[in-house]
């Protein structure tokens, strides 16, 4: 697998505070990379640094560099709003627009210039199809998005990050405000889209990083302790913190 | 085993005494309030019932009583607000867009937000010196319907930034984030996103606004608005009066038929009213059904 993102010894504060210290990592394209560890670990900061959602944060500093596909996104070149056009996010609450599901689904490609009627159906059908949703709400596109269970709210909220076409999702707790059912398809919806593209999910739950993840990073205190294979990380941790975190002796 | 033998007789029925005596106190303590409202209005329509025949809405007014109307009043009073309103709608909106979503929380913006609040609480003839002294005296409009609606438009502003403020700020944030983690600029979001959520709230706001502008009179006497006008204003540099201004004139004629007149006019104020924060409230509701 070859590296897409490169975060090379970044450091990130919040006004005084040192949430993200010498960061460096690199995240593998078309597979899915987790993000572990206890609450205020700085595994979210982290995620929304690659798409630039820390920039809204007033007091926030960031020091080293991040790259996606060789360019580097904090320089002054890059557009914000293209960044974000290309690397989509999903956040921990389902959080559609009071909007129709169809409107959703087409807020993206509208704010991005599309208004052609019959390029928007494309891309409403196709980016529901994407996310498993087409099946459940085709008949009825004009309905409000708040009629929707949670799970399939969620799963609209992936469909309109999808249709953008984005080269990265990014997942912020996706599933922590969902049951166990939902939860199982959005996983498995995980897995099918990362033959398309390349995942990064924040999860506070170690399983389920275990059970989908092909690469596991283990932070602690706003640094990296470990990063590898996901099999290898949970069978095999090589530093002791990972091993005592992973074995529930903490977090 | 007697579970209530321990029970303190006395305190119990202390207890309950006060609860009764309280429970008295607030009921006449909101009837006070209904009840006067009660006694204005069954006032009023007694005195002015006999005079809301259709004469009192297509005649001028004039030195005799039978057959005056309000004619020129009640148009002034709508040209006002189709003034008014636009104007204080993009100017207040406007600047609560900005405090919200575009003004860095720094000391300035903080000092300008206590600014508008204490202005929402300025006696309204101040607004009224001002408008004399800005728009009829430096911009020369004169006693006009254009100096009238602005003097009123400013008295408003301060209500209608605080009132979209608070519509916007109740716009939940994950709406935002989810625009602008599409892509979205900020006037995109604020446009798309946030506006959609909060114009419910801002217009029950502005329609709030404009029902205390219409019953406002002070401003107007001080612009120098307190005149006899028989006639329809043909633009907006003309002379003008409104409903509350009119009820003012004839109540202080000393003649029992001005009396009834004025009270008709109040009764026409009173619907006005009415029907304006009704559809603030159909509005509202409306808001609440959707979030």
């Amino acid at each position: 697998m070859e590296a897409l993102i490169h975060i090379d010894k970044l450091n990130l504060y919040y006004g005084a505070f040192h949430a993200l210290k010498n960061v460096t990592l690199t995240i593998p394209e078309k597979a899915i990379t987790a993000f572990i560890g206890p609450s205020g670990c700085g595994k979210s900061t982290l995620l929304r640094t690659l798409n630039r959602m820390n920039d809204m944060i007033p007091g926030t500093r960031i020091e080293g560099g991040i790259s996606i596909g060789g360019t580097e996104i904090y320089s002054n070149e890059v557009d914000v709003e293209t960044l974000r056009k290309k690397v989509g996010m999903v956040f921990q609450q389902p959080n559609p627009f009071p909007k129709s599901i169809y409107d959703n689904v087409a807020y993206g490609p509208r704010l991005h210039g599309t208004t052609n009627k019959k390029e928007l159906d494309e891309i409403v059908e196709t980016s529901l199809k994407s996310a498993v949703l087409w099946e459940e709400v085709k008949d009825h596109l004009k309905r409000s998005a708040f009629g929707l269970s949670g799970g399939q709210q969620q799963r609209l909220c992936i469909a309109r990050a999808l249709a953008v076409n984005p080269n990265i999702l990014l997942m912020d707790e996706a599933t922590s405000a969902l049951d166990p059912i939902s939860t199982l398809k959005i996983e498995e919806l995980a897995q099918e889209l990362k033959d398309k593209y390349t995942i990064v999910m924040v999860t506070h739950n170690m399983h389920q990083a275990a059970r989908v993840s092909n690469q596991t990073v283990f932070f602690l205190n706003g640094e990296v302790i470990e990063y590898s294979d996901t099999e290898k990380l949970f069978s095999n941790p090589t530093d002791q913190r990972t091993e005592d975190y992973i074995s529930g002796r903490f977090g | 085993m007697n579970i209530f033998q321990d029970a303190n007789r006395k305190q119990i029925a202390d207890r309950r005494r006060t609860d009764w005596l309280l429970h008295i106190l607030f009921v006449v303590a909101t009837s006070i309030g209904v009840i006067a409202l009660c006694a204005l209005i069954i006032d009023i329509l007694i005195d002015g019932i006999s005079r809301l025949q259709p004469d009192l809405f297509t005649n001028f007014p004039s030195r005799k009583a039978d057959g005056s109307g309000m004619k020129s009043a009640l148009v002034g009073t709508i040209y006002m607000l189709l003034i008014m309103a636009p104007v204080s709608f993009i100017f207040g909106v406007g600047a609560a867009i900005y405090l919200e979503e575009y003004a860095k929380k720094g000391r300035f913006t903080r000092l300008i937000q206590l600014n508008i609040s204490t202005l929402a609480g300025v006696p309204s003839i101040v607004y009224g010196i001002l408008g004399l002294a800005l728009f009829v005296r430096l911009l020369a409009l004169d006693r006009s319907l254009i100096a009238g609606a602005l003097t009123m438009t400013l008295l408003v502003l301060p209500i209608i930034i605080v009132s979209a403020q608070e519509a916007i700020r109740a716009v939940p944030k994950s709406r935002r984030d989810a625009s602008f983690a599409l892509g979205a600029t900020k006037w995109q979001t604020v446009s798309r996103s946030v506006m959609p959520s909060a114009l419910p709230g801002v217009l029950t706001g502005v329609i709030l606004a404009m029902s205390r502008a219409i019953g406002e009179t002070a401003p107007l006497v001080m612009i120098g608005a307190l005149t006899y006008v028989a006639f329809l204003p043909n633009g907006i540099t003309d002379s003008f009066t409104v409903i509350p201004i009119q009820v003012y004139n004839w109540l202080s004629k000393p003649q029992l038929e001005f009396k009834e007149l004025a009270a008709s006019g109040i009764i026409v104020l009173l619907v006005l009213l009415l029907l304006m924060n009704f559809s603030a409230i159909l509005l509202r509701n409306k808001y609440q059904k959707n979030v």
